[in-house]
């Protein structure tokens, strides 16, 4: 039996519970003598704790207890960084709760457990904070004057600069024929996740031993963390993945959460579950996005690019987080993105601000260097006369110069290089699909109210980030087999994408594979987790190991039994038999186990491009998409159905950042946007008309599976293609938008600025 | 204070605070946990149930004001054979990821199919609009509710 | 995000519902269809010692139409005067504008009394109300009054009722019938997404006179400044003037001079003053059209 599961369009095995209601979410958990943890967040963005007293929310009937600072013995434990975990950060990671200084709206001041989450919010109230202020940071240029520093022994607000490097940019410049010089920003949002975050710890004094369900993401590292901060062995802990609503790269983090539950249940020998709710999670989960670029790009007169440098500052809130430093070392590592340019000179500085610190949302720092990237390309096509879909081909690097290297990052000293493909291929497919040649000659016309344009954008996307992933199958007692998994699920599929990747390696039917287990510690000796679209590629990869190890672990079982060489066992979906036809059910090895491993340094790069045609009306700034062609040439799609769903998926996470969502603050610190009346996501009428195109032509030469990382390719570039569609519509104003989101004041002002200049000359 | 309602079909007698939510009490109270609270303020729709047939966010009412009424869940809108038409439709054009959302669109596009089952894409938005989805960016969805009408057509407004 | 305590009546008569309120002196709130208490609630905004839910009165559910014009009960829900085909006809301006309310679920849920309550400065119902020179019943504990729309609406999310007053029922005055052809109206919006707060709307009529002149032109806005209101110079520009581009464009102008708008983080004060200009000028081209 040969199975074609893979490249099937299966439907997903989760959505049967799903679909019905019985998906299982942390809140859905409610042990018996549960405690319901609500926290305390400063309300102020900069200042000295002076007090914070207590005593009045411990009278309140039901409220059990009330964690502070003070709680902890050698006072609160820091969060270490995961990754680029460097020693210039150290002194800016975040401390679990404030003790001495509050650096953002939203930083825990105490822990309230209480018999409901009403109750524990009503003891809020009672609790008497008083916080002597300090000028706030309120973005990076007030960071950068140094004169109010958020960490003072550090006598600086910035905590690292990454240099993005290749060739010498500057002997370039110094005789480039043409150069184009801008500003630009990428405004701050986040990877909102539907399901709050949520952490619910149990603690069993008599073993020793605690529980922590809610683990998303990164379980394995996150338990390795709170082992050390808590005081435990690492396998005196189970860390417990559920249904998880979400990640977008800004769930399963450690955050200060992760520790403070777990501390508590320990704190009063009771379960405590703390589900955060929707006005903490856009003011406590991981920030993203907000960068401000100055650029300058060098090009020969045939639009040939010769070299790009310049600054980018990041506004990284508070603290450095876990994989806070991600996206500002990405935006200048990516700003060539799928472009061939030999020299790069790019410095990226870390400002630490009075908001809530970032991290990664789903392709960070290629979102915000696509954009910077793309609209230059546009803006340099206008000044050099080329058709800016040449200026594109001209540039994108060649299937015959794959793998090719782009910009070292120091101080890590990181080199990467694209894998393979060819992006002219993506390139020319998105303006067939679209229809360029016909739809271009609507660019910049007025029909009715609205102006006509087309925007087009390239991209690749970075994925399977190493360096291991681990699978294990286990025998059961009915003859299917049990896949454990390493890596975890944020809902993106991965039950059912193991399951096919699983049943094609074994041939067997995929009814065969009885459950895929993933995201618990307890599962697999060591994982690794969902991030860095690696989910597919890495686990995937250790499934198909998993399975060979099983395969030879069945023939070795069954050599013994039969009395045959292990090369002579067959293996079928129900016997093993042996060369003479002899044989026993297969079934009887149930408890036979395998596990395998799969290891990596490279990247794969997937890539794609994007095409939009847009409506704008110029008089209230309305973007309206007609339509939306995403191409991606992922080397092999798993699942096609999950696939799709990955790209529009994405592609409307970054037409929300594109043009709706913002996270925003005014020049106290205080948070504005603390409500989804506020932070606006996209809903079912904003982008109906979206399409894409998996492409499968250029198979990863760098895994077993051929497959490429695909979660990313929609978000990446859409910020870049609509800006550009938006600048086309409207150039008989000489329209360049420079700054994302697109809002309608963004737009109306570019326009009345237009048309003022137009009047002035 | 002890109020008494239908839900899914049976009758409920439950003792509330007056300041429980509908959500909370079915979560909490009734152990109906396919309601899902996305944000507790009335805008993601996660928390949309059927009362007295109309789909309603279940975070913005109080559940001693669903005494006396018939309220319907994800649960009660399932079988344990198998799926629903509706369900199916979602499940065959990939309408859910994470899955946290998807009980409010499938009680919100049930009560939008049992009224209008021939609405067509633009009304299919116009209603969904007040749910939000992270994951599948609403194409599949729209596509997946569409497929659905015609269940409810050839069954007079019943799936 | 949990709701504070409150206690909670839930009285039968109108009069019992009156005496309740009077009894707190403020510190009690009505709940209607609660869409735009909970919210408020939820994040303790507002933390009332008492809710007192409307929803077993007796007569506010209903919508009356008749020559004396269209009534709305208190208890009316966005989705009743969505699903009323007499609306059409009978105030196809009010149609309009509240088919721009919310989402759908909470049209099933939030009335005509809850909104005109919250008096939200960007809520189309009492934009429309204001229009239309609308009356606002009321019953409290020294009797029944009436309100117009125009000394109703003090501020954002203030009103002139009395702490122990229930709105009973919104009296919208006649849509002409019988020469309907003679009135013109336009309602326009713009919100950042379908159901939002719109950062700016208009609702305009005007009738016309035999020569084909605008007359009786009431022209209000929602979502600038603290509450709907009405701009009398703009309407005073049209009236006993034929409605052409020429008009139309001038009134536009001077309706983005007229306004004092604000900033907040959706919208800036300029752009909402242009926005408010653009509506008019749609409005009246729709009105015309």
């Amino acid at each position: 039996m040969k199975n074609t599961f893979i490249g099937s369009p299966v439907e997903r095995r989760e959505d049967l519970r799903f679909l019905r209601g019985r998906g299982q979410y942390v809140d859905d958990l409610a042990p018996e003598g549960l405690l319901y943890a609500v926290i305390l967040r400063s309300s102020v963005a900069h200042g000295r704790i002076v007090s914070v007293d207590t005593k009045a929310a411990l009278k309140i009937p039901g409220v059990h207890a009330v964690i502070t600072a003070n709680d902890m013995p050698g006072g609160p434990p820091i969060i270490p960084m995961r990754l680029q975990p460097l020693p210039e950060f150290k002194p800016f990671e975040q401390p679990v709760i404030a003790s001495t200084k509050v650096r953002y709206v939203g930083e825990p001041l105490a822990v309230v457990l209480a018999k409901s989450v009403a109750i524990g919010e009503d003891a809020l109230e009672a609790i008497e904070v008083e916080i002597e202020s300090l000028p706030a940071v309120a973005d990076w240029h007030v960071a950068a004057k140094n004169k109010n520093i958020l960490f003072e022994s550090q006598g600086t607000n910035r905590s690292l600069v990454f240099e993005a490097r290749k060739g010498d940019a500057d002997v370039i410049f110094a005789s480039a024929p043409y150069v184009r010089r801008e500003k630009m920003r990428t405004g701050r949002h986040y990877g909102l996740t539907l399901e709050p975050r949520g952490v619910m710890a149990e603690w069993d004094a008599a073993r020793g031993r605690l529980t922590v369900s809610g683990a998303a993401k990164v379980p394995f590292f996150n338990r390795r963390i709170l082992a050390k901060q808590i005081n435990l062995p690492e396998d005196s802990i189970d860390m417990v993945e559920n249904d998880v609503g979400g990640g977008y790269g800004a769930r399963g983090e450690f955050y200060p959460e992760d520790f403070l539950i777990p501390f508590a249940a320990r704190h009063v020998n009771r379960p405590v579950k703390w589900i955060e709710d929707r006005r903490e999670n856009l003011m406590a989960m991981n920030h993203a996005r907000e960068t401000e670029a100055e650029l300058e790009v060098a090009c020969a007169s045939d639009g040939t690019l010769l070299a790009i440098r310049g600054e980018i500052h990041t506004d990284m809130g508070a603290y450095m987080r876990t994989n806070g430093a991600v996206g500002a070392r990405n935006v200048a590592q990516f700003l060539s993105g799928p472009y061939r340019v030999p020299h790069i000179k790019i410095d990226s500085s870390l400002w630490m601000t009075n908001k809530t610190p970032v991290g990664t949302y789903r392709g960070p720092g290629r979102f915000e260097s696509s954009f910077y990237i793309e609209r230059m390309l546009d803006m340099i096509a206008g000044d050099l006369g080329i058709d800016r879909v040449e200026l594109r081909r001209r540039n994108l690097v060649t299937a015959a110069e794959q793998p090719y290297s782009i910009a070292t990052i120091q101080p890590t000293n990181a080199t990467d290089q694209y894998d393979s493909g060819d992006y002219r291929a993506t390139l020319d497919r998105v303006l067939k699909e679209i229809n360029w040649p016909e739809v271009s000659k609507l660019q910049g016309k007025l029909i009715g109210e609205k102006y006509h344009g087309l925007g087009v954008a390239c991209f690749v996307e970075g994925g399977a980030a190493g360096p291991k992933e681990t699978a294990r199958l286990e025998l059961n007692d009915d003859g299917t087999v049990s896949v454990f998994l390493g890596t975890s699920s944020v809902g993106q599929g991965v039950e059912t994408v193991f399951a096919q990747i699983a049943a094609d390696a074994l041939e067997w039917p995929m009814e065969r594979i009885r459950h895929v287990h993933h995201g618990s510690t307890s599962y697999v000796s060591d994982g690794y987790g969902a991030y860095h679209s690696r989910s597919t590629v890495m686990g995937g990869s250790a499934v198909l190991e998993a399975t060979n190890h099983f395969q030879a672990a069945i023939r070795e079982a069954g050599a013994k039994r039969l009395k045959c060489e292990a090369a002579a066992v067959k293996i079928d979906p129900d016997n093993v038999s042996g060369p003479d036809g002899q044989s026993f059910p297969l079934k009887e090895l149930a408890g036979l186990t395998a596990e395998g491993a799969f290891l990596n340094k490279k990247h794969t790069y997937s890539y794609g491009a994007h095409a939009v045609h847009v409506t704008v009306d110029p008089k209230i700034g309305r973007i309206e998409i007609i339509d939306y062609v995403l191409v991606q040439d992922v080397g092999r799609a798993v699942n096609p159905l999950t696939l799709r769903g990955q790209m529009i998926g994405s592609l409307v996470q970054g037409l929300g950042g594109a043009v709706l969502e913002h996270l925003q603050y005014d020049e106290d610190g205080q948070f504005l946007t603390a409500s989804l009346a506020d932070y606006l996501l996209p809903t079912a009428s904003d982008f109906p008309n979206l399409r894409c195109v998996i492409l499968e032509d250029y198979p990863s030469p760098i895994n077993p599976l051929s497959v490429k990382g695909a979660g990313e390719g929609g978000i990446v570039a859409a910020g870049g293609a609509i800006a550009n569609a938006v600048a086309n519509a409207l150039q008989s104003f000489g329209v360049e938008p420079r700054q994302l989101p697109l809002t309608p004041t963004y737009i109306w002002e570019l326009v009345q600025a237009g048309r003022q200049k137009q009047a002035a000359e | 204070m002890p109020i008494r309602f239908e839900v899914n079909g049976k009758q409920v007698t439950v003792e509330v605070e007056p300041r429980l939510t509908l959500a909370d009490c079915l979560r909490q109270q009734l152990r109906l946990t396919g309601t899902h609270i996305g944000c507790d303020h009335g805008v993601c729709g996660a928390c949309t149930v059927l009362v007295d047939g109309d789909a309603v966010r279940a975070c913005l009412m109080l559940a001693v004001q669903a005494e006396g009424s018939k309220v319907v869940t994800v649960e009660g809108l399932s079988n344990d054979d198998g799926l629903t038409p509706l369900q199916k439709s979602f499940r065959k054009h990939h309408a859910l990821q994470c899955g946290f959302c998807t009980p409010g669109f499938i009680t919100t596009a049930h009560a939008l199919l049992s009224e209008e089952p021939d609405c067509d894409a633009d009304r299919i938005r116009d209603v969904l609009s007040g749910n939000i989805c992270r994951c599948t960016g609403y194409i599949s969805i729209v596509e997946a509710v569409l497929d659905a009408r015609a269940a409810y057509k050839s069954n007079g407004g019943k799936p | 995000m949990k709701l504070p305590q409150f206690e909670y009546a839930c009285p039968t008569t109108l009069h019992d519902a009156v005496a309740l309120l009077a009894a707190r002196a403020g510190d009690a709130k009505a709940l209607a269809g609660g869409q735009s208490l909970m919210p408020m609630m939820a994040f303790r905004i507002a933390q009332p010692a008492l809710l007192v839910d409307l929803r077993k009165l007796p007569g506010l559910r209903e919508i009356k139409v008749s020559g004396d014009g269209v009534r709305l009960g208190a208890m009316v829900r966005w989705r009743d005067i969505e699903d009323d085909a007499r609306l059409a006809s009978a105030h196809p301006l009010l149609k309009a504008a509240i088919a721009h309310v919310a989402h759908y679920q909470i049209r099933n849920r939030g009335t005509v009394g809850g909104s005109l309550a919250h008096a939200d400065p960007a809520a189309e119902l009492p934009g429309i109300a204001l229009t239309c020179e609308a009356e606002i019943a009321v019953m409290g504990k020294g009797g029944a009054r009436t309100i117009k729309a125009t000394d109703f609406f003090l501020g954002a999310l203030t009103t002139a009722l009395e702490a122990d007053e229930i709105i009973t029922e919104l009296r919208l005055p006649p849509w002409p019938q019988e020469r309907a052809k003679s009135r013109r109206w336009g309602f326009q919006e713009f919100a950042r997404r379908r159901g939002d707060f719109a950062m700016a709307g208009v609702a305009a009529f005007y009738d016309l006179d035999n020569s084909n002149k605008a007359m009786n032109t009431h022209i209000g806005v929602i979502g600038i400044g603290d509450r709907p209101h009405r701009l009398p110079a703009v309407e005073a520009m049209l009236n006993g003037r034929a409605i052409d581009d020429a008009s139309i464009e001038r009134v536009a102008a001077a309706t983005s001079a007229a306004v004092e708008p604000q900033d907040d983080i959706h919208a800036s004060a300029a752009y909402r003053r242009a926005l408010v200009g653009t509506l008019v000028e749609r409005a009246l081209t729709s009105a015309a059209a």
